[in-house]
């Protein structure tokens, strides 16, 4: 798990998950052109969200594609959070947004 | 995109042998996959369902490629509510030993742009093989995925 946290610890790679949770299954350029990033960079953080476990990669004939995989983050949550407090967390957790604005953490 | 694709992969510490076993057999799926088991006899262009506790097909399909314990194919349309109209997608189950561990991977996908089903599916994967891996490892499934919802 400490290679889960370690690739959560950074806004790059936070907004690159967020760009393929709007639309899953991106190809390298896809992202490089929407983060507007090198292609070095965006591919750096891919291989490490990708070791972690967070992104799935899926080959279309040459194009690999690149999709969120949000197991291990539901791993995390079913381990220390639960079922029962759920509802409550994101009642509050929803309150929050309402209060702060969407915004990343 | 001319296509609806969601991959899945998780890391299990188990074996080949024993994840097949997990994905196939009613008593395991039982309790891991909100009380779900499907009818199969898991050979080539055998008719497949997925069974609700109450007895109604949740979804259907059939076998398409099957290779015990490495790779399963299904054709896989939902049965149980509107998103029916959506026709069948197809499910690919890959496992791969690695070391100690099985990397179990998940391509669920539709030949059609924004499936609703795809995205319906995406919800109920996580949490179906997150509470898997934990069955396979500590023997004992997660609380939430023992039981059909109520009210669905």
């Amino acid at each position: 798990m400490d290679v889960v946290f370690k690739a959560l610890a950074d806004r790059s790679r936070r907004r690159l998950l967020d760009r393929l949770r709007m639309d899953s299954g991106q190809t390298l350029g896809e992202l490089c052109r929407r983060m507007g990033m090198s292609r070095q960079a965006v591919s750096k953080h891919l291989s490490l969200l990708e070791r972690a476990n967070l992104v799935a990669t899926f080959w279309r004939g040459r194009e690999k594609l690149h999709y969120l995989n949000p197991v291990p983050i539901n791993d995390i949550a079913e381990r220390w959070i639960g079922q029962y407090e759920r509802g409550r967390l994101r009642l509050l957790g929803d309150f929050k947004r309402n209060l702060e604005g969407a915004s990343d953490g | 995109m001319a296509e609806s694709r969601f991959v899945y992969v998780t890391y299990i510490r188990t074996t080949p042998a024993k994840l097949w076993k997990a994905l196939t057999d009613p008593e395991f799926t039982r309790q891991y996959w909100v009380g779900t088991h499907q009818e199969c006899q898991w050979k080539k262009g055998a008719a497949w369902k997925l069974m609700i506790p109450d007895g109604r097909v949740a979804d259907s399909g059939e076998v398409l490629e099957i290779k015990p314990p490495k790779r399963l194919v299904l054709s896989w349309r939902n049965e149980f509510t509107g998103l029916r109209a959506e026709g069948f997608s197809r499910c690919t189950y890959e496992i791969e030993k690695q070391g100690k561990n099985v990397k179990l991977t998940i391509t669920h996908e539709m030949d059609k742009p924004n499936s609703m089903f795809i995205g319906a599916v995406s919800n109920g994967w996580p949490m179906v093989l997150s509470s898997l891996k934990s069955l396979l490892e500590t023997g004992e499934s997660l609380d939430g995925t023992r039981k059909w919802p109520k009210n669905l």
